[in-house]
């Protein structure tokens, strides 16, 4: 392994991708499992405006996630796809039911209250399986003659059930800190308070998890508490601690957008971690990246238009956030 | 039941799937160039029937594009969930392609569109322009590299295989160049063009048959029908170089289409019948004689290759290939009748008044959508049994999956799709429905007006000149 390996240039950047997925579209899935719980009608409508504009950008980051996956590490994509393919199809379900919901709700006033709770109920269950598949990965996936080689229910332990509601509290989190940031009002102080008790459950998932994953496999244990790596390994769950602490006081303090970026350090910093329990295996204990990265051929074809387009696409999307800056403007879209 | 096997119910569920959402790109890949054009005139004329065209369909756009995205995120995902060999073996070649889709198409559709809908007011209209001007460019990038990834399973050139057994990509150009890329691709963006032409034209009709001195359906119908004259009759050309690209190629796939089944001399065209693959002839058949030959060989006596090159088991299913042909034919002809007829009624200042004309125009409003499929549905039954033509096959292809979990996954594919996106085409038709000028104020009042002010502005500077 040289140190302009192409593999782990991409393990990188697709890390980035998926990170970024995690980080946009939490809080957009947090808003619609939140939707419910949102006050009257008018509240509701605020917190959808809120995300309309970037919602469809947001997810554009799962597709590079599966895509880039297929494109650089199609053996890693071969493997998964099939190994989590009950959670995998639930989710896509999900996130149709949801998406259509965003243009359907204006689209009907009788039939409103459905497209609400298909807005809800498609953004739960879109999260609650990004967490079954964030916790079926951390397992562990066999592999044998370049196939998945395990059972059709595997994928559901109570390990994955658990991160997939922790997950679920943590995009909540992200939603009311967001919800915090982009309304005022009786609606942001209720965000406020809904932020304080999903700050509390997402710190209690992440606890548990963290516990929880050394001991699924002993590779998970050595990575993180042998000598030195606990030198770089020990500082994570410390700022964890930090952020958490940070959270609360500027909540507390009446911030606006603080929490929502303590929210997210959250989310990076549980990243950094679940980094440093899977490398150098993209899919944990059976494919390394090594094994399941394509041809150079194709890694560089790819990569020649990432260099370029992926700072375009951050900027442009940075533009268009920028564009709908500041608090939601109650009755602002074309409806 | 021995037809319902893992394998075949993937492929079902592969085909009900992409048939779904194609529809919706190919919609918007029109509408989005369509609302550029809007947007384009209003700017340029400042005449108001522009923004209140542009603001009804970019509320149809968006509805389409949102039923659009989410049926595409699955397409993303089912290459590896039913596919997953597929996707092993041919990802160093397809992969790229499709990041490079998601990389210069999808992200710049997606981060754009927020601001084509819900910008107007933050952003200047030039702005606002340029943001629509990239949605459109967006839908054009996605079908370049869709239809490259598409072409490339038809006719794979520039790759050479692996010690894994992957393709491998040597010559990227040829590899995305393939040599039915152009064809298909042109093909395809001047099918979506027709088919968005059709619906705006159908749209238009409809208006105009209730009150036919709609003055804004009466620029919509008119901008409809100079593009079905102007498309349909190019895309038949079009059409006739794909075809005659695939018979150089794929061969096979020509004969299935056209229930050749006997390789031979003066090889007859049939127009219409009944194929058989069993008695491997067709019933009924309404034939010219010696038509295939000359139509495929360009001679009376050309040889043109049957089926029965090919072993009985790689048969393409013969039936569904040879009318889905004559569908999309057929609608090709009678989309191509309506442009010349609007063409000469327009001539003739009758272009609003044709009743007959308005009838067909909204009858015929989804014949474009209907064609497109049909096509599709040729190209991609004709390239059985294999999903890389000639190299690997279908059933080498799918996922080692038991069929339960692909019956199941279908059943939910099934009920969520036509619940979900049933509802979305009866919204949309229901948007269709509303009146675009509905709140406008009098256009011919504040024409008069516009152009009594410019003439009173071109009076006074006149006057100014020393």
């Amino acid at each position: 392994m040289d140190a302009l390996d192409l593999a782990v240039i991409w393990v990188i950047l697709l890390a980035i991708a998926v990170l970024a997925y995690v980080l946009l579209d939490g809080f957009d899935l947090g808003i619609g499992i939140l939707f419910p719980f949102l006050g009257d009608e008018s509240d509701q409508t605020t917190a959808m405006n809120s995300v309309a504009p970037v919602w469809d950008g947001n997810e554009t980051w799962l597709v590079l996630g599966g895509g880039g996956l297929f494109a650089v590490f199609p053996l890693a994509y071969a493997v998964i796809m099939p190994a989590l393919y009950a959670p995998i199809i639930a989710m896509l379900m999900g996130l149709i039911l949801r998406g259509v919901a965003f243009e359907f709700r204006g689209s009907t006033e009788r039939r409103r209250v459905l497209w609400d709770r298909s807005f809800f109920l498609g953004s739960l269950a879109a999260t609650l399986c990004q967490g079954i598949i964030l916790g079926a990965l951390v397992q562990g996936i066999p592999m044998e003659n370049r196939a998945y080689a395990g059972g059709w229910w595997d994928w559901l332990t109570p390990f994955s059930l658990v991160t997939g509601i922790a997950l679920v509290a943590g995009y909540c989190l992200l939603g009311a800190t967001w919800l915090v940031l982009k309304t005022e009002g009786r609606l942001q102080r209720r965000a406020r308070r809904m932020a304080g008790i999903f700050g509390l459950a997402t710190l209690a998932g992440i606890g548990i998890f963290s516990l929880w994953t050394p001991f699924l496999q002993a590779g998970y244990m050595e990575k993180w508490f042998s000598w030195p790596a606990l030198l770089y390994t020990a500082p994570v769950p410390l700022l964890v601690l930090a952020a958490t602490f940070m959270l609360f006081r500027t909540l507390k303090a009446g911030r606006d957008l603080a929490p929502f970026l303590c929210a997210e350090a959250l989310f990076v910093l549980s990243f950094i971690g679940l980094w440093i329990s899977f490398y150098p295996y993209i899919v944990p204990s059976s494919v390394t990246i090594w094994d399941a990265a394509g041809p150079d051929v194709s890694l560089g074809f790819l990569l020649v238009g990432a260099v370029f387009l992926l700072p375009l696409i951050l900027a442009y999307t940075a533009g268009v956030y920028w564009v709908f800056r500041g608090k939601v403007r109650p009755g602002e879209g074309y409806h | 039941m021995e037809w319902f096997t893992a394998l075949n119910v993937a492929r079902l569920q592969f085909a009900f799937t992409v048939s779904f959402h194609i529809v919706f790109p190919a919609f918007t890949i029109g509408l989005a160039s369509y609302l550029a054009v809007l947007e384009g005139l209003w700017l340029a004329t400042g005449r108001n029937v522009y923004q209140r065209l542009f603001r009804f369909w970019v509320r149809i756009f968006a509805v389409a594009f949102g039923m659009g995205v989410v049926s595409g995120v699955v397409m993303s995902y089912q290459f590896g969930t039913n596919w997953s060999r597929f996707s092993d073996i041919t990802g160093p070649v397809l992969g790229p392609l499709l990041g490079y889709e998601v990389l210069s198409a999808f992200f710049l559709e997606a981060g754009f569109l927020g601001v084509m809908l819900f910008g107007m007011n933050r952003v200047g209209r030039g702005l606002h322009f340029f943001a629509t001007v990239m949605v459109a460019v967006g839908t054009l990038m996605s079908a370049f590299w869709i239809l490259s990834a598409n072409s490339w399973m038809q006719t794979p050139a520039g790759h050479v295989m692996n010690s894994v057994g992957q393709f491998v990509p040597e010559d990227w150009w040829a590899v995305i160049f393939n040599p039915s890329f152009p064809y298909r691709f042109t093909h395809m963006v001047l099918a979506a063009y027709l088919a968005t032409a059709f619906i705006v034209g159908g749209v238009a009709a409809h208006h105009l048959l209730r009150n036919s001195a709609h003055r804004d359906s009466r620029v919509m119908f008119s901008m409809a029908m100079w593009m079905a004259t102007l498309v349909a009759p190019l895309q038949i050309l079009v059409g006739d170089l794909h075809g005659l690209n695939t018979a150089e190629h794929q061969p096979m796939k020509v004969a299935a289409m056209e229930a050749h089944f006997e390789t031979r001399r003066g090889q007859p065209l049939i127009l219409l019948g009944l194929p058989d693959m069993e008695a491997e002839t067709v019933h009924y058949a309404l034939e010219i004689p010696k038509g295939g030959s000359l139509l495929l060989g360009h001679a009376a006596d050309a040889e043109v290759l049957g089926l029965d090159r090919l072993e009985r088991g790689d048969w393409p299913h013969v039936p569904t290939m040879f009318f889905s042909f004559r569908i999309m034919v057929g609608l090709g002809l009678i989309m191509a009748g309506i442009g010349l007829w609007s063409l000469l009624q327009r001539v003739r200042g009758r272009l609003f008044a044709t009743k007959s004309l308005l009838h067909m125009a909204r009858l015929f409003a989804p014949a474009g959508l209907v064609a497109l499929l049909c096509g599709w549905v040729v190209t991609e039954v004709g390239r059985q049994p294999y999903t890389v033509y000639g190299l690997l096959r279908t059933a080498e292809s799918v996922s080692p999956i038991a069929l339960p979990a692909v019956a199941g996954s279908f059943a939910v594919f099934i009920v969520v799709y036509t619940a979900v996106f049933g509802v979305g085409v009866f919204y949309l038709l229901r948007l269709m429905r509303q009146d675009p000028a509905a709140g406008a104020v009098d256009e011919e009042m504040e024409e008069e007006r516009e152009r009594t002010s410019m003439l009173r502005r071109l009076t006074a500077w006149v006057r100014e000149q020393p």
